[in-house]
């Protein structure tokens, strides 16, 4: 366990991609297997859910570092991380021999699951005691189910690569989907000879990049902004278009008479979406698609009259299980915009353009009202595009995707083969009203922001921004925050109202569960107006004028 | 426990506290310039300009520019008229001299947070307050230790005021500082070592392991050493990086800087480093993080949270003033522990921009937690 504390801090305490790599790879050269798949399963970012109820465990830590529970919540809000503050509070242990990963994990701390709280407490007390500030800390993050280190899924792809020998490619595969941690299974993940037949497992998700000029408000418009795009990308000719849609990515597997649907966070996503899983039941064995799903209207012959907005969507969305009626009223489709795998022979190697002929030949041979493939829009140039993505809104369409016909499909987000042309934000100016510290790498600077509209001589709530500051102005934000305090709740302290900032969002929609009576989707702080004063802020009334009809 | 007070020689004696003494006038009181001694008509460590200024230490945010006349301890005097104007009317006694003054009894004794930084004792009419100023338990090899003086109003710092801050043993910290340079100079770096120019150091300078390799000084902390060295304390042998001229190889040197220098064009220089950050707000991830710095070493020159209870412990006052820092959190747990403690000052001035090399400061939120105050 102390070698995989040691792991965690040296992947902690460096931000470069070379010097964790190393790190890795030195862990899993010494580590035996099993530690190896359980180190691998939690620097993915997979957890041991629900072991002790933190509230158990801040009151026993208070009790052990005596300290009343509410200094344990103020010293909680000035360090950010639960585990972190649990291993600080208590006095340091004296470190006993120790165990290898995962027989901490099988020994020590699954085992917590099923215990009666006195007995977790008696483990609590003598975990403390046997660990120091470091091993204890990745205990208690291990146990907190909050273990997040800066390592992408892809370094811990290529550590495991450089480690076995093995291109990065085979070993992301093998570790897509769902698993156990055993070393059986990292067996499986380093062994040059297997052929890989695990029929649930998906293919790496390929990303695309957003075009710069899709961050910032391109008010220009029209030609100039073709120019650019032009500039970026070279020839229109060379790239297909298509609706960049807002729903929800997913991966469509039929093998093996089996389906399965896996969500971009690698989540097998069983009986949320019955309607595509029957779909996928026409589609022959050996078949997997990329695509979206969409709440979409269908017409009474079952054709996708249009996609419905994503607040429709929503409400569907974090249902395990789907009533009729919410099936009737928001009926999904998925919408397949590419073919990665055809009589289970894997597509990927293939140009887009193959691909894109193999996935609406697969689908007119095998039709179903709840799955189709996306359309491509037909050999246009730059300025039309952009004229198109004007009206992406319209369509409830996010902006354009543009994808290289002859570009291979890849693993992540490789620059120049997928690029996403997103619409122009709404934006608005608003008052900084609320402020609250961050967590993690921002934790005891208030750095989370509550930001408000006028309605008459009244502030009204309308969004919480984190995102859109550098380092610079996130410090003077904070000193203002601490200057301008008005009252403090709990965390959360009320500010004179003074800043104005402009806040840019994706799309908004009314809401009854907000003061103001409307919901806005990704806020974001586009940018700190010092110009204005807060008189000069947008009206409540200027939000709803953006709300669509309906 | 002994008890110092002192008389004019210099000599130190013990002092009964007269607890029993109702308290008439108090002794000093707080006020937007500063602390303030009516009786002697001074300020302590004051904000602005003043016409009479007592000094604890050579921080700037403790020891500002302007006064007519300032007070201060023999040992700071090299430190002082390195910050302050020499126009000004200085006045400086050992530690444990008394000065008197309109019938105050001044003296300094040793607050452990720096070369010369002093904790001020006032005596007046039977009545003893203590402000200590930034000060720290535990052994320093660049300052006198910090020693508990009995008195009615104990005024404290709080900068680290949280039981999380636990400060570890400073040999093993330096132990770890110098492994980790002995280990970067075989892998042919440069080490950047940041801390605060002065007082910090000095400190990190004197726990230097020299055998390792040589020593360099950003040109902020080479004052301060030169003002160190001014005083008589010992330092290992440094060299100024400003008096390099032409090419030269840094690998397996140390070079002491300023954490403002950090990702500079100035840091370009030295070819492949790791760089490390001392201070106490490196106990906590985040800070450390956030400083983007290869290491954090845990080396402060204030009080942790045990040593904030074992200093009131000792000094056994009637009552507590708490200032700088997480004032309101310290008062709330000495009144729990029975003490007579109030917090003076709201605003938490701990700031990360602020002169000791701080990282974050984070005053108090009070409970509980209000749900609706976000949409």
């Amino acid at each position: 366990m102390r070698r995989f504390a040691r792991l965690f801090t040296r992947l902690d305490s460096t931000t470069k991609t070379n010097e964790k790599i190393k790190a890795l790879v030195e862990y899993f050269d010494l580590a035996d297997r099993g530690d190896a798949a359980w180190a691998t399963y939690f620097l993915s970012g997979r957890k041991l859910r629900r072991l002790v109820p933190t509230k158990l465990l801040r009151q026993w830590a208070a009790e052990r570092a005596a300290v009343p529970e509410w200094l344990f919540e103020e010293s909680y809000s000035a360090v950010g991380d639960l585990a972190e503050t649990l291993s600080l509070i208590v006095p340091p242990g004296s470190p006993a021999d120790d165990e290898s990963l995962s027989v901490w994990v099988n020994k020590r701390l699954l085992p917590l699951r099923t215990m009666t709280p006195d007995q977790q407490h008696a483990a609590m007390l003598s975990l403390w005691q046997q660990t120091d500030t470091e091993t204890r800390f990745v205990a208690m993050k291990l146990i907190t189910g909050a273990f997040r280190v800066g390592v992408s899924k892809r370094l811990i792809t290529r550590a495991i690569a450089q480690h076995a020998g093995i291109d990065s490619e085979t070993i992301a595969h093998r570790l897509m989907g769902d698993w156990e941690p055993t070393a059986a299974f990292f067996s499986g993940v380093v062994d040059p000879d297997t052929d890989d037949t695990k029929i649930s497992r998906p293919y790496p998700f390929c990303l695309a990049h957003p075009i710069e000029q899709a961050t910032e408000p391109d008010r220009d418009g029209g030609a100039p902004q073709a120019a650019v795009i032009a500039a970026q990308l070279g020839e229109a000719s060379e790239f297909a278009a298509e609706w960049k849609w807002d729903g929800i990515r997913g991966q469509l597997i039929r093998r093996a008479g089996e389906t399965f649907l896996w969500s971009r966070g690698e989540e097998l996503m069983e009986n949320r979406w019955p309607e595509i899983e029957a779909a996928a039941e026409s589609l022959p064995d050996g078949s997997v698609l990329d695509g979206e799903i969409l709440a979409s209207e269908l017409d009474p012959q079952g054709g996708v009259q249009a996609v419905l907005p994503f607040s429709q969507l929503q409400r569907r969305i974090g249902r395990k299980r789907v009533g009729k009626k919410l099936l009737s009223e928001v009926p999904v489709v998925f919408h397949a915009f590419d073919l990665l795998e055809r009589e289970g022979r894997d597509l990927r190697p293939l140009p887009f353009r193959e691909r894109r002929l193999q996935l609406t030949e697969l689908l007119d041979r095998f039709p179903h009202p709840h799955l189709c493939a996306t359309q491509l829009f037909a050999q246009q140039d730059w300025l039309t595009l952009a004229e198109k993505r004007e009206t992406s809104r319209q369509h409830h369409s996010e902006g354009l995707m543009l994808k290289r016909w002859d570009s291979t499909y890849q693993v992540g987000r490789v620059r120049g083969t997928w690029w996403k042309w997103k619409i122009q934000p709404y934006t608005i100016d608003a008052v900084l009203i609320y402020a609250q510290r961050g967590h993690g790498k921002r934790a005891s600077l208030y750095t989370d922001y509550t930001f408000a509209l006028w309605e008459g001589d009244e502030l009204v709530p309308i969004a919480k921004a984190y995102s859109g500051l550098d380092d610079a102005e996130i410090r003077q934000v904070d000193r203002f925050v601490r200057q301008h305090t008005r009252e403090s709740f709990g965390p959360v302290r009320s500010v004179t109202p003074e800043l104005v900032f402009e806040i840019a969002f994706e799309g908004l929609s009314r809401s009854t569960r907000h003061k103001s009576g409307v919901a806005t989707r990704f806020p974001r702080i586009l940018r700190w107006r010092h110009d204005k004063k807060p008189g000069d802020a947008n009206q409540l009334n200027d939000l709803k004028a953006l709300l669509p009809e309906s | 426990m002994v008890i110092y007070g002192t008389t004019p020689s210099g000599s130190p004696q013990s002092i009964s506290a007269p607890h029993a003494i109702a308290l008439p006038e108090p002794l000093i009181r707080q006020t937007p310039l500063g602390t303030y001694c009516a009786a002697g008509d001074f300020y302590i460590d004051p904000q602005r300009p003043v016409r009479r200024a007592v000094i604890t230490h050579a921080h700037s945010d403790h020891a500002r520019w302007g006064c007519d006349h300032y007070l201060a301890t023999t040992s700071s005097e090299h430190l002082l008229r390195m910050r302050l104007s020499n126009d000004a009317d200085f006045q400086f006694a050992p530690y444990g001299q008394t000065v008197h003054h309109h019938g105050v009894q001044i003296s300094f004794h040793p607050a452990g947070h720096m070369l010369g930084s002093a904790q001020i004792r006032l005596e007046h009419r039977g009545q003893v307050a203590v402000v200590a100023g930034d000060y720290k338990l535990g052994p320093d090899a660049t300052c006198a230790s910090w020693q508990p003086i009995r008195c009615h109003l104990f005024v404290t710092e709080s900068t680290f005021a949280l039981p999380v801050y636990r400060w570890p043993d400073a040999d093993q910290v330096f132990e770890s500082i110098n492994r980790w340079w002995r280990d970067s100079a075989a892998a042919g770096k440069c080490c950047l070592l940041y801390g605060y120019a002065v007082g910090k150091s000095q400190r990190l300078l004197a726990g230097l392991d020299t055998s390792i390799g040589p020593i360099y000084t950003h040109g902020a902390v080479e004052k301060g050493v030169q003002a160190y060295r001014d005083s008589g304390v010992k330092l290992p042998e440094t060299r100024y990086v400003g008096s390099i001229d032409g090419k030269h190889d840094w690998s397996g040197s140390l070079v002491l800087a300023v954490p403002s220098a950090h990702g500079t064009p100035w840091t370009r220089r030295f070819g492949a480093v790791s760089t490390a950050m001392a201070s106490g707000w490196m106990m906590i991830r985040g800070p450390r993080r956030r400083r983007a710095t290869d290491r954090g070493f845990v080396l402060s020159d204030h009080i942790d949270w045990p040593g904030l209870l074992e200093a009131v412990a000792l000094c056994d006052p009637d009552k507590v003033w708490v200032q700088h820092g997480y004032t309101a959190v310290a008062a709330r747990y000495l009144c729990e522990l029975g003490r007579d403690a109030v917090s003076i000052d709201r605003s938490g001035r701990r700031g990360e921009e602020e002169e000791d090399g701080s990282e974050i400061d984070t005053a108090p939120a009070s409970p509980p937690d209000r749900g609706d105050a976000t949409p």
